[in-house]
């Protein structure tokens, strides 16, 4: 029986939903009023909706397929799953992506697909779309492809041409657990893939001898996603895994999915709502790498058992466990330190960094400012303020975590 | 002293509170003495301001351009503490050269706050504007309308976004503040009030099966989604009506 247009998307959105990216943020600055065709990117990214799970909708994203010939068991198409399928064509995705755009409700087109055929056949058709929409529509918007890790190099030099982001999925934060539940992926082979993108990207900032720019190569970098809460790994195995992800391949982004119930789930998998709380905490985790400063390893050396606190956020457990920091000067400390005061964040630290060159800072400045008092005054050193003994006090965690909860009968 | 009263629309363009900003400045008329009154008649527009408006000062004012552009935002808002706000700050910031940078003080807080809230708007509307297709029989180049509610003056700082981003079809969008419109050419902003109409269009349909779709019934997360797309522009957003049957049906779903 064959598909409406209507149900194909239907079947192929659903199958795509399991990838947390959406960004469209990150690549050079176009538009189209030069040349002619459609579209424009922005230096930060723009979310057109949000669905009731709380996400961001900013790009079409989508499966050109969800057959796929792999069995990995996080997900939904594996060759096991008694999941409905279906195939979009190059021309279909490329019609909806623009009409779609048209209408403002996206950015661009997030692409992926399962396996068919082969790696480089799959990866082939994902540029193709790619390629026409630049090259025939004249699409100036953003384009994120998944690249397929055992694809050819040379496809994967083709897809930076035409797509802004690329990524690929690590899937899982340790590769015993890549082993144990995508058995045909192996994780040198996904390595290597980014080794070899981050290469294609740091080649577009050198000009060769004669002078000449390298092509373009996915000007808004890479990223990738592993799931949390499927396998056994801490968030120390995960963080760590991040901060290897971060320098050597120099990702723009990682992403962590809380593991979600599937329908047409394998065994092998925990029936178990997802960990939402831990992928919170592990998200704010990486915002204190990426704008805060910090070093992965800094935010889990002290916790017991390699878990993020799930009670108080990752920089105010941070605070709690190096107290010998604190009290700091408002007045005096230097940047990298403010940062590190709960309840100070990049913004406050800038306003606070430009005013007090003209005028010194009380305490009631930074209530103005809309920071907690509450939460800072233990930390802080002002004028007309000091903690005393605030911060030795044993029970000083009590003062910002959630009430304990009664245990429920039922 | 004698007290100054600038009455002024609401909606007044920064060159028309300029005029009068200017003249009081030269006649150096302290921001304690003046009431600045908005008034919502279109007539207004028109009314003579006391002291009248000069074009040129006698005595020129030096005023950053920096202060000059933070003034022009705040114009954007729809609070009419704008107007005496905007003034306060010009005065002071001559003798106070780095008031602005003075994150802390209350003036600039309150207009920090208000310059924020008008860029956040114009974020918004870049994410809101939902373009239905009405091109007419026999027409080459597509054309499309849409209907956006604004609470600032913002659409001639949104305008620059849509020009360069919809440039081979026609579209207007139409706002109770004014409109924007492209011809292919040149992008006209309005600041005449525009009334709602209303058309269908067939993709919207896709888009509809699109968003239930791509949304996962196993994390259910309404505040992160309410904070981010605030329940005022629902009513404008095509897919928001589904929102109550999908949280029905991932409350049946059991994990």
């Amino acid at each position: 029986m064959k598909r409406t247009f209507s149900e194909k998307l239907a079947i192929l959105s659903d199958a795509a939903k399991y990838d947390a990216s959406c960004a469209s943020s990150g690549s050079d600055r176009r538009g189209s009023k030069k040349e002619p065709g459609l579209g424009s990117t922005e230096r930060s990214g723009i979310c057109h909706s949000w669905t009731p799970d709380g996400r961001c909708v900013s790009l079409l994203k989508i499966l050109m397929t969800n057959f796929c010939i792999y069995d990995c068991a996080y997900c939904i198409n594996r060759v096991s799953s008694g999941v409905e399928r279906a195939r979009f064509s190059v021309e279909e995705i490329v019609w909806l992506t623009m009409e779609f755009y048209r209408r403002n409700y996206i950015e661009g087109l997030f692409l992926s697909s399962g396996i068919i055929r082969s790696s480089d056949y799959t990866m082939e058709e994902l540029v193709r779309v790619a390629k026409v929409l630049r090259l025939d529509r004249g699409f100036r918007g953003y384009i994120h492809l998944k690249a397929i890790p055992d694809a050819s190099p040379d496809l994967l030099a083709e897809a930076g041409l035409y797509a802004d982001r690329l990524s690929i999925n690590v899937e899982m934060p340790t590769e015993t657990g890549l082993t144990q539940y995508a058995p045909e992926k192996d994780s040198i082979g996904i390595r290597s893939a980014m080794g070899h993108i981050r290469k294609k990207m740091d080649a577009t900032k050198e000009k060769t001898l004669a002078g000449r720019r390298p092509p373009r190569f996915a000007p808004g970098g890479q990223s990738t996603q592993m799931i949390v809460g499927a396998d056994a790994a801490t968030d120390q195995d995960i963080l760590s895994s991040s901060s290897a992800l971060y320098s050597d391949y120099r990702l723009k982004r990682v992403y962590y999915s809380a593991f979600s119930p599937i329908p047409h789930a394998s065994q092998a998998l925990p029936a178990q709502k997802p960990p939402l709380l831990r992928e919170h905490r592990l998200y704010q985790a990486d915002w204190l790498f990426r704008f805060y400063g910090f070093q992965f390893q800094e935010i889990t050396e002290n916790r017991p058992d390699g878990m993020l606190d799930l009670e108080v956020d990752p920089k105010l457990s941070w605070a709690l466990d190096n107290r010998a920091v604190f009290p700091v000067d408002i007045n005096q400390a230097p940047r990298e330190l403010l940062l590190r005061v709960p309840g100070l964040g990049p913004r406050s630290v800038k306003v606070l960094l430009a005013t007090r060159r003209h005028k010194t800072i009380r305490l009631d400045d930074l209530e103005r400012l809309r920071v907690s008092i509450r939460k800072i005054r233990p930390f802080i050193t002002t004028p007309d303020w000091r903690p005393i003994k605030l911060i030795d006090r044993m029970d000083l965690k009590s003062l910002f975590a959630p009430p304990p909860q009664q245990l429920s009968l039922l | 002293m004698k007290e100054h009263l600038v009455s002024l629309p609401e909606a007044a363009p920064f060159s028309l509170w300029r005029l009068h900003a200017r003249s009081l400045l030269a006649a150096g008329i302290a921001p304690e003495h003046i009431v600045w009154r908005s008034s919502s008649g279109q007539d207004d527009l028109f009314s003579q301001p006391d002291p009248s408006p000069e074009t040129e000062t006698s005595k020129p004012q030096k005023i950053s351009r920096n202060c000059l552009l933070f003034l022009e935002t705040l114009l954007c808002h729809a609070n009419p503490e704008k107007f005496s706000l905007a003034y306060r700050i010009l005065w002071r910031s001559r003798r106070e050269r780095s008031l602005l940078k003075t994150g802390t003080d209350p003036d600039i807080v309150m207009a920090n706050r208000m310059a924020h809230q008008i860029g956040r708007e114009v974020h918004k509307m870049k994410a809101f504007v939902r373009f239905r297709e009405k091109t007419p029989q026999g027409s080459n180049t597509r054309h499309f309308a849409a209907w956006f509610e604004p609470e600032h003056h913002i659409l001639e700082k949104a305008a620059p976004f849509f020009a360069r981003r919809f440039t081979d079809m026609n579209w207007m969008i139409l706002t109770p503040k004014g409109s924007v419109g492209w011809d292919g050419e040149t992008c006209v902003v309005t600041r005449e009030a525009c009334t709602r109409t209303i058309f269908e269009d067939e993709a919207e349909a896709l888009w509809k099966t699109y968003y239930r779709s791509i949304f996962n019934p196993a994390r259910v997360k309404v505040k992160a989604m309410r904070s981010e797309m605030s329940p005022k522009y629902w009513k404008n957003l095509p897919e928001t009506e589904l929102i109550p049957e999908m949280l029905a049906q991932a409350a049946r779903q059991t994990w």
